[in-house]
Order: C-alpha cells, then sequence, then structure tokens
C-alpha cells in the first residue's frame, strides 16, 4: 500500500496545481477558512461548547444573552444565545453540519446524475442525444431555485406531515440537486463529443470494448477535470440554495435548523436589537461559500493550460 | 555585410524547473534573393530562431545573447513600437497553418489593405490596386473578384498564396516561412515553393525556409543550416549538405528520408538519436507468446482480405425528403484484395478516402455500400458485437497522431495489457505482465515503460507504444493508417524498420496508408492509388514507381521531391522478387 501512496504523494507536491496552489494566496487563505468550517462541523459535538439540541440542557433564563463582550454578556455563551437560550457559536457548529452535509450530498448527486447523462448523451448522439438536451433546456429555462422550490412542494404535497420532517433532509437533498445537474451534464457531453472522436477511444473499439466500458475506463477520466471546478462552484450554490430554502422555511425542519434556519430564526429579532442571532450565522455562510468559491476560481485558472 | 545577420544568438526559456536553452551559439547570414533553408527535427530550435528574429519570442522565453542585423542595422534591441515597424514592413511572415493566419471576419481586401496602409501610408484607392495586383503575382485567378472574398471561401492552397501575398506587401526585405507548405499536400506544396522561388529572384528577397522536410529543402533552398538540439551542426550549399554532409548528424538525418528513386531494405541505422536503443534482449518470436498465435481458422488460399464494391456516403446535411439531403461521396466502389503476408499501400492526397477505407475495413464504420471479407467470413454481413469480436482480435489498426491515440489517464501496462485482459488471452495477471514487458522490448522501449504514463514520452515513444497495444492481440492483419506522418524523419525511419521487422518475423499481413509516395515505395510490395474516393491504379510497388498507367499516378509521381543530390553509398538496395510480375 505504502509504495503506491508514497509516490503519489510525491507527485502531487511537484505537480503543477500544487505549485500554483501556493503561489495564489487566496487561494490558501480560502482553503484554510474552508478546511476549518468543515473541520468545525465534523467535529462539532466535541468542539461546541454547548449542544444546541438537548433540550434538558437548555435554560430559557440564559435566553437572548449577548455576545460575550457586550454589555450583559456571559463567557459562557461567546457569541449570545437565542430566544431558547440556545448557544449561537454551537448552533453555527451544529447548523454548518447540516448545510454541509446538504451541499455535498446534492453536489454529489448532481454530478453523478448530470455525468452519466452527459456522457451517455455524448457519446450516444442522435436521438437519445436531442432528447436529453432538450429536457437540459427545458429545465435551464426556469431558475435553479425554482425547481428546487417545486420538487420540495410537491413531496410536502405527496408525504404525510410526519413523515416528511423525517424526509425532509433527503427531499432537500434531491431538490438542489435535480435542479443542478444541467450544468454538468452540457461540459461532460461537449468534452465527451471530443474525447469520442480521438484515437485511443477508437482503438479501445477496435479491441472489441463495449460502449458502457469505453466510458467508464476511457472518457470518464479524462472529462473529469472540468468537473471537478463546476462541482467546486456548485459546492457553493448548493449551500446558498439550501440556506435561501431554509431561510424561507421550506428546508430542513427548525429542530435540526441550518445556517438559513438560524438566519430565519434571528431575522424576527433583528430590529429588536438581537442582531447577533442571524449575523453570526450569516457570517459563517458568508465565509463558507465565498472560500469555496475561492477555491473553485483558483482551481478553474489552475487547470485552464490557456491561462498559465 | 549581409543583408540579414545573426550573430551567436541564445534563446532562453526559464521556467521553475531550470532555464531550457532553446538556441545555442547559433550564426546565420543571409543575402539579397538567397533562399536559406534551416532544417532540423522538433525541438532544434529552428522556430524559435524565426520567432526571435522577428521579435515574436512567446513569453517567457528570451534573447540571451547574441544580435540579430538587418543590413547592418540591429534590429534585436528594438523596443516593441520599433519593432513593429520592422516586423511587417520590412521582415515578411509566412505561418504554417493558412487556416489560422488569415482573420476569418474580414475580408481579403482588407487584410491586405490594413497591412499597407499602417505601413506603407498609401491612400485606399491606391492600397485596394496594390491588393488585386498582389494577387494576379501569387497566381490567384480573377482576382478582382476574390479580393472581395472571406478567407473561407479560399482552398487551403489559395489561403497559402494569399498569406504570401500579405508577407510581400509591404515589399519586405527579407521574408520568414515557417513550414509554408507543410499543411499543404504535395501537388499544392510543390506549386507553392515554386511560387516562393519565383518571388524570390523576381523581387531580390532574402528568404529563410524553416522546415523539417528534406524535399523541400532540396526543391527550393540555396543554402542549408541543420540545427539538432539548438546548436548548428553544419551549413553549407544544398547540394553539398544533401550529397556529401561532413557532420555525423546530418548524415544520419538524411539517411532517414525515404528516398523516391530506390526501394532499400532498411534504413541504415539512424546512429544520432538517442532514443532508438535497441531491445535490451532478443526474443525469439516464433516460440514466445506472440508467435504462438492461435488458429485462425483453416487458410482459404485464397486473398485474406477481399474488398468488392466498397463504398461509403456521409451524410453531410440530413433533410426530410431525400433530394434534399447533402452527402459526401467519401468512398466509391472500391475493390482489391490482400493477399496473405503481402503489404498493401494506398495513396492519394488528403481527402482521397484512403483513411475512411481503413476505418471501413476495421469496422469503425459500416459501409454503405459493398463488402469486406477476411478470410471465408465476410464481415460486412456480420452483426453485432458478438459476431465481430473474434476478428476483432485478427485486425488491428495503428493511428497516425501518437499524442491521441493513447488514453492519457493509464499506464502504459494497462494500455498494453488492455486487449490480452479483454480478450483473455492470457491465463493469470503475472502472466500478462511478463507478456507487456516482452512487448515493449519488442517494440524497443524496455520493460520498465509499462509503469510510465503516456505524458512521458516523445512522439516516436508512443507510436511505440501504440504499435506493442496493436501487437497485443496477436492480429493477423495490422492496419497504419499514416503511422509516421506526425513524426520527425529519424523517427519515422525506426518506426518504419520496426514495421518491417514485426511484418516479416510474425507474417503480418498489412494495409499501410500514407500521403507519402518515398515510404510507401520503402514499405509496400502493391500500392493503389486513390482520387476522390476512387481507386484508380493497382499495381506492384516498383511497377507504378517505373511504369505508371494512370495519368493521375503520373501526376503525383511528378510531384514527388528528387533528392537527386543524395548521395546513394553504402546503401543496401533491395530488389523485390515480385517486381516486374
Amino acid at each position: 500500500m505504502n509504495t503506491r501512496i508514497a509516490p503519489f504523494f510525491a507527485r502531487a507536491a511537484d505537480s503543477d496545481l500544487w505549485h500554483s496552489f501556493k503561489r495564489t494566496p487566496g487561494a490558501v487563505i480560502a482553503a484554510i477558512v474552508t478546511l476549518a468550517i468543515v473541520l468545525g462541523a465534523v467535529f462539532a459535538p466535541v468542539v461546541a461548547p454547548h449542544n444546541p439540541f438537548d433540550l434538558a440542557s437548555l435554560n430559557i433564563m440564559d435566553a437572548n444573552t449577548p455576545p460575550s463582550w457586550e454589555e450583559g454578556g456571559s463567557p459562557d455563551f461567546l457569541l449570545g444565545t437565542d430566544d431558547q437560550g440556545r448557544d449561537i457559536l454551537s448552533a453555527v457548529l451544529y447548523g454548518s453540519r447540516v448545510s454541509l452535509l446538504v451541499g455535498f450530498a446534492s453536489v454529489l448527486f448532481s454530478m453523478v446524475l448530470g455525468v452519466s447523462l452527459g456522457l451517455v448523451s455524448g457519446y450516444a448522439g442522435g436521438r437519445l442525444d436531442s432528447f436529453i438536451m432538450r429536457v437540459a433546456d427545458v429545465q435551464l429555462s426556469f431558475p435553479a431555485i425554482l425547481v428546487a422550490l417545486l420538487i420540495d412542494g410537491v413531496a410536502r404535497g405527496i408525504l404525510p406531515r410526519d413523515m416528511h420532517d423525517e424526509l425532509a433532509l433527503y427531499v432537500l437533498i434531491f431538490a438542489i440537486g435535480i435542479s443542478g445537474w444541467v450544468q454538468y451534464a452540457r461540459t461532460v457531453r461537449g468534452s465527451t463529443l471530443v474525447e469520442r472522436n480521438k484515437e485511443y477511444v477508437q482503438a479501445a473499439r477496435l479491441i472489441g470494448i463495449g460502449p458502457f466500458t469505453i466510458l467508464r475506463r476511457h472518457i470518464l477520466p479524462n472529462v473529469m477535470g472540468p468537473v471537478l471546478v463546476i462541482a467546486t462552484i456548485h459546492l457553493a450554490v448548493a449551500i446558498i440554495t439550501e440556506a435561501t430554502l431554509s431561510f424561507l422555511g421550506v428546508g430542513v425542519p427548525p429542530t435540526a435548523p441550518s445556517l438559513g434556519t438560524l438566519i430565519r430564526i434571528g431575522n424576527s429579532y433583528l430590529f429588536s436589537g438581537m442582531w447577533w442571532i442571524s449575523i453570526f450565522p450569516g457570517i459563517a455562510l458568508v465565509a463558507l461559500v465565498l472560500s469555496v468559491n475561492l477555491l473553485g476560481d483558483w482551481l478553474r485558472d489552475a487547470l485552464n493550460p490557456k491561462l498559465r | 555585410m549581409a543583408l540579414l545577420n545573426i550573430d551567436d544568438i541564445r534563446i532562453e526559456f526559464p521556467s521553475r524547473r531550470g532555464t531550457l536553452v532553446a538556441v545555442d551559439g547559433v550564426s546565420l547570414a543571409l543575402e539579397k534573393g538567397e533562399i536559406l533553408g534551416v532544417v532540423g527535427e522538433s525541438g532544434a530550435g529552428k522556430s524559435t530562431i524565426g520567432n526571435a528574429v522577428i521579435g515574436l519570442l512567446e513569453s517567457p522565453g528570451r534573447l540571451a545573447g547574441g544580435q540579430v542585423r538587418l543590413d547592418g542595422e540591429r534590429i534585436d534591441a528594438l523596443d516593441d513600437a520599433q519593432k513593429r515597424k520592422v516586423r511587417g514592413r520590412r521582415i515578411g511572415m509566412i505561418f504554417q497553418d493558412p487556416l489560422t493566419s488569415l482573420d476569418p471576419l474580414q475580408t481579403v481586401e482588407s487584410q491586405l489593405v490594413e497591412t499597407m496602409q499602417a505601413h506603407l501610408r498609401l491612400s485606399p484607392a491606391e492600397a485596394r490596386k496594390r491588393a488585386v495586383q498582389l494577387l494576379t503575382q501569387v497566381g490567384i485567378d480573377n482576382p478582382e473578384l476574390r479580393v472581395k472574398q472571406y478567407p473561407h471561401q479560399f482552398s487551403g492552397g489559395m489561403r497559402q498564396r494569399v498569406v504570401i501575398a500579405l508577407a510581400l506587401c509591404c515589399e519586405p526585405e527579407v521574408i520568414i516561412a515557417d513550414e509554408p507548405t507543410t499543411a499543404l499536400d504535395v501537388s499544392i506544396q510543390a506549386q507553392i515553393l515554386d511560387l516562393l522561388r519565383r518571388l524570390c529572384r523576381e523581387e531580390q528577397v532574402g528568404m529563410i525556409i524553416i522546415t523539417h522536410d528534406m524535399g523541400v529543402i532540396a526543391d527550393v533552398t540555396d543554402r542549408v543550416a541543420v540545427l539538432y538540439r539548438g546548436k548548428l551542426v553544419e551549413q553549407g550549399p544544398t547540394a553539398k549538405i544533401l550529397g556529401n554532409p561532413d557532420h555525423p548528424y546530418t548524415r544520419s538525418l538524411i539517411s532517414a528520408v525515404p528516398r523516391p528513386d530506390i526501394k532499400l531494405k532498411r534504413f541504415p541505422l539512424v546512429t544520432y538519436i538517442e532514443d532508438a536503443r535497441e531491445p535490451a534482449r532478443t526474443l525469439d518470436i516464433s516460440t514466445h507468446w506472440l508467435g504462438r498465435r492461435r488458429d485462425f481458422g483453416a487458410s482459404s488460399g485464397g486473398p485474406l482480405l477481399q474488398v468488392r464494391d466498397l463504398s461509403m456516403r456521409f451524410v453531410l446535411k440530413s433533410a426530410f425528403f431525400k433530394r434534399n439531403e447533402r452527402a459526401l461521396d467519401a468512398v466509391k466502389r472500391v475493390s482489391f484484395d490482400i493477399g496473405e503476408g503481402e503489404v498493401f499501400g494506398l495513396v492519394g492526397e488528403s481527402g482521397s478516402g484512403k483513411s475512411t477505407v481503413a476505418r471501413l475495413i476495421s469496422g469503425l464504420y459500416t459501409p454503405t455500400g459493398g463488402s469486406v471479407s477476411f478470410g471465408a467470413a465476410e464481415l460486412t454481413a456480420l452483426k453485432g458485437e458478438k459476431q465481430l469480436n473474434p476478428f476483432r482480435r485478427q485486425i488491428q489498426m495503428i493511428f497516425q497522431d501518437p499524442f491521441s491515440s493513447l488514453n492519457p489517464r493509464m499506464r502504459v501496462l494497462d494500455i498494453v495489457a488492455e486487449p490480452i485482459r479483454f480478450h483473455r488471452l492470457c491465463a493469470t495477471d503475472a502472466e500478462t505482465r511478463q507478456v507487456v514487458a516482452d512487448l515493449l522490448d519488442v517494440v524497443g522501449l524496455g520493460g520498465r515503460a509499462a509503469e510510465r504514463y503516456p505524458h512521458e514520452f516523445s512522439g516516436g515513444q508512443r507510436q511505440r507504444i501504440c504499435i506493442a497495444r496493436a501487437l497485443a492481440t496477436r492480429p493477423r492483419f495490422l492496419i497504419c493508417d499514416e503511422p509516421t506522418s506526425a513524426l520527425d524523419v529519424s523517427i519515422q525511419a525506426q518506426i518504419l524498420n520496426l514495421l518491417k521487422d514485426l511484418q516479416e518475423q510474425l507474417g503480418l499481413t498489412m494495409l499501410f496508408i500514407s500521403h507519402d509516395l518515398p515510404v510507401i515505395r520503402q514499405m509496400c510490395d502493391r500500392v493503389g492509388v486513390m482520387r476522390h474516393g476512387e481507386l484508380l491504379e493497382v499495381a506492384a510497388t516498383e511497377d507504378l514507381f517505373e511504369r505508371p498507367q494512370h495519368a493521375y499516378s503520373r501526376h503525383l509521381l511528378g510531384l514527388m521531391p528528387r533528392l537527386q543530390a543524395m548521395s546513394r553509398e553504402g546503401l543496401e538496395v533491395e530488389h523485390t522478387e515480385r517486381s516486374g510480375t
């Protein structure tokens, strides 16, 4: 095992990508911020000072405590508490967990769906290609958020109320995932059209290899570069979409609030002076999305041979 | 003082992995009305010199030493604005690809007029008049009409004429032509070279022709400079360099040029190339896995491959009504046979349909008419992969472009092993690895290449990997579609030698496709000449070259560069028994 991993790291350390990363301060800072938020979210049960979902530990007397440096703040609650006495810092950490989970899962879902359809579309051509691409065109004529809202609404309509809360997370992932596949499909279709005419694909056909193996073994690895770039940028979009839906109240249930839910909760208190309830989740959201976006931008430039 | 002096120039490309010296200590001189050829293989730095002279070195390249003087005046130290005045006005440039060196959104007239107005300060009316004159001068018919057209309305050769007109329009003192005919067919190449030579004499322009093609050098140049890895190895009058070169590199380079006049057994061993490594150990192919092929079925005694009335029609624009459809007949009722163990050549200009024939035989395209029979089976009548699979193993193909014919994400081991694994030709993985290592040895790469990725190899080495992959199915019939036209001559000579060796040792039958007549002469037993999708003539190679029957064959052969100056000393000429039958 070690013999294969060591050269990989040696290659990675010597690669142009790592070199360009080191020389782009924006990318380094963005990576650090992203990593900090991701680690904080993953290890939330360990690092968070409180558990905001443990109802037993909540004390309504702690409600609406301002951040610790404000007058009336308490060192127990670094960023203050909300209307139910939940610690904002802990809520933000637990909330990023939900946001990141939904973000990653829906990107993965979009990616698998979009890349598969794009590969098939580009390789098969003909009517199947036209059909898939027309569906994509139709979907592109709606804003992504509208598609996600529509799916969420339909799911609410057909699922019984109690089941819906349980399934809300999956519905959300599905809704955001479905709304984003078109970009992947279009990009991958374009690259597939180029790759399928290359001679290594023809050589594979001459060996007798079937279309699915050719797609998986030969074409897929060669079209993944741009997909990674889209996925990174899409991750930021997915997190924002989730936050938007949650803010509108159609996302995850308030019992497991994401960053968007937290902002919505705080929104009603914004003008009564309790700014911290929505500002801190807001800052966390902006920091996360911005740094993921910066990473995506850097990756796009670094992988684009024309900009080197 | 010569017209253009290049004194001891050094060009560097700094990068984070150290500085690459592309050109080192090269000095050249060019006189009025003289054509100087700069020849060398890829990476020799010949284009870099051309770019440095006109100040178009691409970043991060820089001129690190030496001087360039035009008429005694230094032009390398000028600032950008002054350089722009020299470029175009005093030094004209002709690039390789006429497709990309003209602006597709502007008419030929406006491109010519713009250049002349910028440099010569002519009035628009005068400039337009001169544009028409220029087109007449470069041999374009109906210049008054053509001048109003866009580049896409011209054919490749005509477009290159326009590029030449553009280079000439400001009456430059020097023209630098970087591979001016490489993208063109032979018949057009001959016309363009004639034109360049005539213009050079008439206008007393000094011209530098940068090329890798010895035929071009022999055809038009007065003097030649030979570059190898950024260094000038030799320069002198063309006849002297071609006929009696001093430097060993020049000798090996010239011996690698396929000769149009005689058929050689092998290209003389080209010693000066570092990747011409002999296989580490010699394999006895007859007892090896490679030689132990499966029973291909009883030989029918007749020809191995029979092509009958093969036709292919590509629909360019489909339409609901058949009569509105636009289609191209790429191959029209082509018939020929290839006997067991024979090397059959197909020759023709681009667009003649020779590659389409190869793809039809290999099964990449399905013909719209006619049949292909292999042994006793009619391939075109087989349906589906299942029935085709046994034949897939027997027919393999080597492609033209070694840079796109290997999957960049796979290790060489996996690339070569893929057909073996797919057809389950080896019992165990250990045996597969051993066979791959042997195959890589056979093609002269050495088994250690297996762990590496394609991008770590040069073009010639990649073509060797392609050959190893094609051999991995233990084929009976090998299709080579322009296998060496993307390679340098010395590499081409090695690859062609390798193909000849393998063909003899394994008793392969080959279909060898090329646009290059000398290569065909060296490789093939019989040749078919194609034009516009039709097979015009099939003859034994020597018969075709000595006594061509069809008018088009005669025309093609007439365009072949003569290379008469080349020495014949110490060459082993092959006397084929087949010739004359």
